[in-house]
């Protein structure tokens, strides 16, 4: 049973995945992608971290995809015509690119030994277990990455404001 | 592995409360419409059977009968899941309310009438919030018509801003109720409700709730005196009814969050005086009568104040609620921490 979802989120996940990159309309693109997102965090749920999936669904699906539409319904781009450039050189290095990111990531989930499923899984993906963890072993890429959060919002508020 | 008698409850639950829900927003218009003559000195429906108890069902019926129209240049799939999306969204909320304490026993362990009781149940009803977005953005957006494109983007961009100042002014509570699990926030107000522990974060989340679901004195996306309908514009027939009909579902779905959050779900003054099995359906009754009074307290609000003014709107949602809410978050964090 878990084996069947498994692979029914998986195969959501990279059918969705392909119509974000192959849809000829971008708005289309764009919902493929949250579809993508939802099977994801189907596949967090399977591992007991609802935290993180629901956490994935507001995040990434309720406001950084609406964002994402935003701009789409703004601009109108109906025809891809106009974002995608015929551009042959920078199709085969992107292609390049894509091809040496999956090798990487392959290769770090390859040699990577994930700790087993144990019987107190159901305690893993708890908030209080996650807070743990995030202040105690990881609290320096936790400030770290608050830090960068930051540096970001400010930066953002003063490139939008208007000259006096 | 979970018991058969277990999924049966569960879905009899889910079966049920769908049935209420829909029963109850079908009703809310109706209810709407008789609390809005109350407040202009008319009488409201009164054809539809007696006092007018029937027009939700006239209403129905019409709505299916109309024709139907699609404009042209419109996008067809999208304009279809426009409505779909908008009542999805509005009917998951309802699905992490504890509607009663621990006390059903299915094959040796103890279940509550809830239907999915997840430990991250407060972020669940955000995270379904945060996706009512969806249906209203694609609906205004495939209308193509420049009036329901900009409702659409008021809409999005009204519901983002207020969803911020939301989830902070909820902060408290978690704190307090050290969980994030509906039932177990429900059980932290079994002496004193939340409403008198938190009642700014009640007022901040109170004001987000009214924007979040566009009524009155937020319903600028569907504000007719700009935007002709606004998102819904170009819809008609039942499509049309499935966005007005999840305005009230998610009125329904926001009045339950607030008296489970605030008004401490189905406990009530004096419960523990009762058996056991009472107590629990008495509970379930108070909590039913506090969302209806909430959803009464939707449409007292709709029929007293006007709207505002899209900058206002803005203004206080981003310079008033969000640093409200901050201070918040810090004072009540401060007293969680040193007292």
């Amino acid at each position: 049973m878990e084996q069947v979802i498994f692979y029914g989120l998986a195969l959501i996940a990279i059918v969705g995945a392909l119509v974000t990159i192959f849809a000829r309309n971008a708005m289309y693109s764009v919902l493929a992608l949250v579809v993508t997102f939802f099977a994801m965090a189907g596949l967090y749920l399977q591992l007991n971290a609802e935290f993180v999936a629901v956490v994935h669904i507001i995040v990434y699906a309720g406001a950084i995809m609406v964002l994402f539409l935003f701009v789409v319904m703004m601009l109108n781009l109906n025809s891809v015509s106009s974002i995608v450039s015929n551009n042959t050189s920078v199709k085969w290095i992107a292609g390049l690119f894509g091809l040496a990111m999956a090798g990487i990531l392959g290769y770090g989930t390859y040699v990577t030994t994930l700790p087993a499923r144990g019987v107190n899984a159901a305690e893993n993906g708890t908030v209080k277990v996650l807070g743990k963890m995030l202040f105690n072993e990881y609290l320096l890429p936790f400030e770290l990455t608050s830090v960068l959060l930051i540096a970001t919002m400010v930066g953002v508020i003063v490139l939008t404001k208007k000259e006096e | 592995m979970i018991l058969a008698s277990v999924i049966t409850f569960k879905l009899a639950l889910a079966a049920i409360l769908f049935v209420i829900t829909l029963g109850i927003a079908a009703y809310s218009t109706y209810f709407e419409r008789k609390v809005a003559a109350f407040m202009q000195d008319r009488i409201g429906p009164n054809r539809a059977g007696p006092l007018g108890l029937l027009q939700p069902i006239a209403d129905g019926v019409k709505m299916i009968f109309k024709e139907e129209h699609r404009p042209t240049g419109s996008n067809r799939i999208l304009f279809i899941l426009g409505p779909s999306i908008a009542m999805l969204t509005a009917l998951m909320t309802s699905a992490v309310i504890p509607w009663s304490p621990k006390y059903f026993e299915i094959g040796g362990q103890k279940y509550a009438l809830q239907i999915a009781d997840i430990n991250v149940g407060i972020l669940y009803v955000f995270g379904v919030v945060s996706l009512g977005v969806y249906g209203i953005l694609i609906g205004g957006w495939s209308s193509n018509n420049k009036y329901s494109l900009l409702g659409a983007v008021r809409a999005s961009s009204q519901m983002i801003s207020y969803e911020l100042a939301m989830g902070l002014s909820i902060i408290p509570i978690i704190l307090g109720s050290e969980s994030l699990q509906m039932s177990a926030i429900v059980e932290s107000q079994h002496e004193v409700w939340n409403i008198f522990k938190y009642p700014l974060g009640f007022l901040i989340f109170l004001i987000c709730a009214f924007a979040e679901t566009n009524r009155t004195p937020f319903d600028l996306p569907e504000c007719e005196t700009e935007l002709v309908g606004g998102y819904h514009t170009e819809y008609t027939s039942m499509k049309l009814g499935f966005f007005l009909f999840s305005e009230y579902v998610n009125m329904f779905a926001s009045s339950a969050v607030i008296s489970t959050l605030f008004f401490g779900g189905y406990h009530f003054p004096g419960m523990s005086l009762l058996p056991a099995g009472v107590a629990v359906l008495v509970g379930v009754g108070v909590l039913f009568a506090k969302i209806i009074f909430f959803i009464f307290f939707f449409m007292w609000i709709r029929w007293t104040i006007p709207r505002f003014r899209y900058d206002q709107l803005m203004h206080l949602g981003w310079q008033v609620l969000m640093p409200l809410a901050i201070i918040l978050v810090v004072v009540y964090g401060a007293i969680f921490s040193f007292i």
